[in-house]
């Protein structure tokens, strides 16, 4: 491997990050997969960085995934995507941030679509404007979060509290990252780094003090694709997809698993369990799994933040081996309790991969 | 006649320009950016479809090269104007020549396989392109490709920088299909245990011989050919690497392990061929070659009087129809030269 080939793409998939002032939309489906992520992002850019970033409470998903399942017809996605637009005008903004991975493919499709042919945007201001009354001005920048993450990523870097370095091997943590496809597949000049060696993820890792696996499959999909979960008759497909990565990837003995995408930490973490119950096999070290995160769950154990305050209690495969790795203190009892510090009830043990508390 | 032409290329189409315009009695200036001549044919170990050295068409081409050529090597152009009487040339050296017509035959360059960005090249190790394998065969080192190799086998991809909408290059390469025909057999005959597979759209072998030489592969030499584009290359933790595309002809998905991958690289303009095409105005067409005065009947003309193309400037070609061609712009500029005494 020639990281001065991967280092010469990268140069060339730059692309330009708002630096403040951000109109923030959320995604449909994180806030229940992972709902510590999006109040971390908003906690790192208020706190740590002083950002303004705002978010309408009146804003709508996207359509991207009923687009993208043929259930929405693209005209209806341009028309609330421009509705969203219109949310970010009225708040006097220009910068537009998505959570998910899927509406930044989606805002980027339609404003490509839009450039290329101009009949189109009119057609849906036409839209907008007979439904709602509303008009918009187009965003002059559209950013993934991650990619507002990476940005800042050596601000991040200076004020954390930890490295990913094993404390007991002083080694760096081994790290496999997966982008989601709607991130720069679509269009790889909207990706930081492109789409065959992306560098969104790799540049925090690099960054935090980590170790990037380049495995076989590094470019397979999640499993999640849409149609492969969606149908319910296709999940076998998709549980065969994240087993073909899960495969490739342990021979490099990864350490955690970073995603930027709404469904690819899901999957990941998820069907871990479920081949466990079909197969009796588990991933990761001594049976635990290998522990999957979001950028904001990362970026906040970096800067030191309470593993539960990000969420890490409702991950499939336990995130305890991963902190005990870099040092990062928890407090066992206070997993499974809510901020008010009452107990919210505790999941049922898997058969085969470990969990913590083992013992339930 | 005493007439002057500058020929500015010193490879196959700009020597054996040279060679006829000088039997013609035209005193011709050569002018190469490198310190040989030969461009090329220089990178080349064996020829198709007779495999004969290329240093024997080397050493023709030399042969015709006499004191009656004034030969620039090293040579850059800085400036190149038209006063309406000559066409004249200043060198980055200083050196100024003029000249009464001018033969561009600056050629091609190969594709930059880095662009495929997911094949590889120039981020995994053991990925390679044909003109690099060349090099290995003409140095007897191709031994050196597969030591310490876990896997026997060399995947050989066609049409790379070819026939590619993703690329910007529609146009077909020609030669590429042959050449690998050409480099799985020399694989197979100097290294039997190495098993050699080409992945192919589909196989243009339009020339004699060609299709000879593609059942001489199969049939002699055990290649395996298997219709289906390259979807991606990834490197196993053993340095081979993992390809995956879909064989066509069954119509399933393919993966398979390979030791060394080899892209037969395309042709594209030379950035020297689009530089002159811009400072004399000459048109190039969607595929980036220039464009001949006419497709059919002025093939080496342009529509400027005394301007004169050879060679690849206008699109893929094989050596022998590289000094054919080379052979008819000459008659042009000759013809071309005598109409105006």
């Amino acid at each position: 491997m020639k990281i001065e080939g991967k280092q010469r793409i990268w140069m060339d998939y730059q692309k330009e990050i708002a630096d403040d002032h951000f109109f923030y939309v959320r995604s449909c489906v994180r806030q229940n997969f992972f709902p510590g992520s999006e109040k971390t992002f908003l906690r790192i850019l208020q706190s740590e960085l002083q950002k303004d970033i705002y978010e309408n409470p009146s804003h709508t998903t996207c359509s991207g995934i009923g687009y993208h399942a043929d259930i929405v017809p693209f005209e209806t996605s341009m028309t609330m995507v421009a509705r969203q637009f219109a949310l970010m005008t009225e708040a006097g903004y220009e910068n537009f941030t998505t959570s998910c991975i899927t509406s930044f493919g989606l805002y980027s499709e339609v404003l490509e679509t839009w450039h290329h042919f101009p009949e189109t945007e009119q057609k849906t201001r036409d839209f907008l404007y007979k439904a709602t009354g509303r008009t918009f001005k187009k965003p002059s920048n559209v950013s993934h979060a991650s990619d507002i993450i990476f940005k800042f990523r050596k601000k991040i870097s200076e004020k954390g509290k930890y490295r990913l370095i094993n404390r007991q091997t002083g080694q760096p943590l081994r790290v496999v990252e997966h982008i989601g496809c709607h991130y720069s597949k679509m269009f790889p000049s909207k990706g930081v780094g492109g789409a065959e060696y992306p560098y969104v993820l790799t540049g925090m890792i690099d960054e935090w003090g980590g170790e990037v696996i380049d495995y076989p499959e590094r470019r397979h999909c999640c499993g999640f694709g849409f149609r492969q979960y969606f149908v319910q008759a296709n999940r076998g497909f998709s549980i065969s997809c994240s087993k073909k990565k899960f495969e490739s990837m342990e021979p490099y003995k990864p350490d955690m698993i970073l995603t930027n995408c709404p469904g690819c930490p899901m999957f990941l973490d998820r069907w871990q369990y479920a081949i466990s119950e079909m197969e009796g096999k588990t991933y990761g070290d001594n049976g635990y799994g290998i522990p999957v995160l979001t950028y904001e769950e990362l970026a906040g154990l970096v800067l030191g933040y309470d593993p539960w305050d990000l969420g890490l209690q409702v991950h499939q495969v336990p995130i305890e081996p991963l902190l005990e790795k870099i040092g990062i203190p928890y407090d066992p009892e206070m997993k499974f309790r809510n901020i008010s510090g009452q107990d919210i009830g505790r999941p049922e043990s898997p058969s085969f991969l470990k969990f913590y508390p083992e013992k339930v | 006649m005493n007439k002057t032409a500058i020929i500015i290329g010193g490879g196959v189409a700009g020597m054996e320009t040279a060679i006829q315009l000088l039997r013609l009695g035209i005193e011709v200036y050569l002018i190469e950016k490198e310190s040989r001549l030969g461009g090329h044919l220089n990178s080349w170990d064996h020829l198709f479809p007779n495999r004969r050295d290329s240093k024997e068409v080397s050493e023709y081409l030399q042969l015709g090269m006499n004191e009656g050529i004034s030969l620039h090597l090293n040579a850059e152009i800085d400036t190149l104007w038209n006063d309406k009487k000559k066409f004249n040339i200043k060198l980055k050296d200083g050196t100024r020549l003029n000249s009464d017509a001018l033969v561009i035959a600056t050629g091609y360059e190969v594709f930059d396989a880095r662009k495929k960005e997911e094949y590889g090249y120039g981020i995994y190790d053991n990925v390679i392109t044909s003109v690099e394998l060349e090099e290995f065969l003409r140095n007897n080192e191709l031994k050196r490709l597969f030591e310490g190799k876990t896997s026997k086998r060399v995947g050989i991809i066609h049409c790379v920088g070819s026939r590619d909408e993703k690329v910007g290059n529609l146009y077909c390469s020609k030669l590429c299909c042959v050449t690998g025909v050409k480099q799985a057999i020399e694989i197979r005959e100097r290294m039997p245990d190495i098993e050699v597979f080409c992945f192919y759209m589909d196989l243009r072998m339009f020339d004699r011989y060609f299709e000879e030489m593609y059942f001489e592969a199969q049939e002699k030499w055990g290649v395996q050919f298997i219709r289906g584009r390259l979807s991606e290359a990834a490197e196993n933790q053993d340095h081979t690497l993992l390809i995956k595309l879909e064989d066509t002809l069954t119509g399933l998905p393919l993966k398979m392990n390979v030791g060394l991958l080899i892209l037969l690289v395309g042709f594209v303009p030379s950035p020297e061929t689009r530089r002159l095409a811009s400072m004399l105005g000459l048109k190039e067409g969607d595929d980036r070659f220039l464009c001949p005065a006419d497709e059919h009947t002025l093939t080496n003309s342009t529509k400027i009087p005394g301007v004169f193309l050879a060679g690849t400037v206008k699109g893929p070609e094989g050596i022998a129809g590289t000094i054919t061609d080379a052979r008819a712009a000459a008659l042009q500029v000759a013809a071309y030269l005598t109409s105006r005494e």
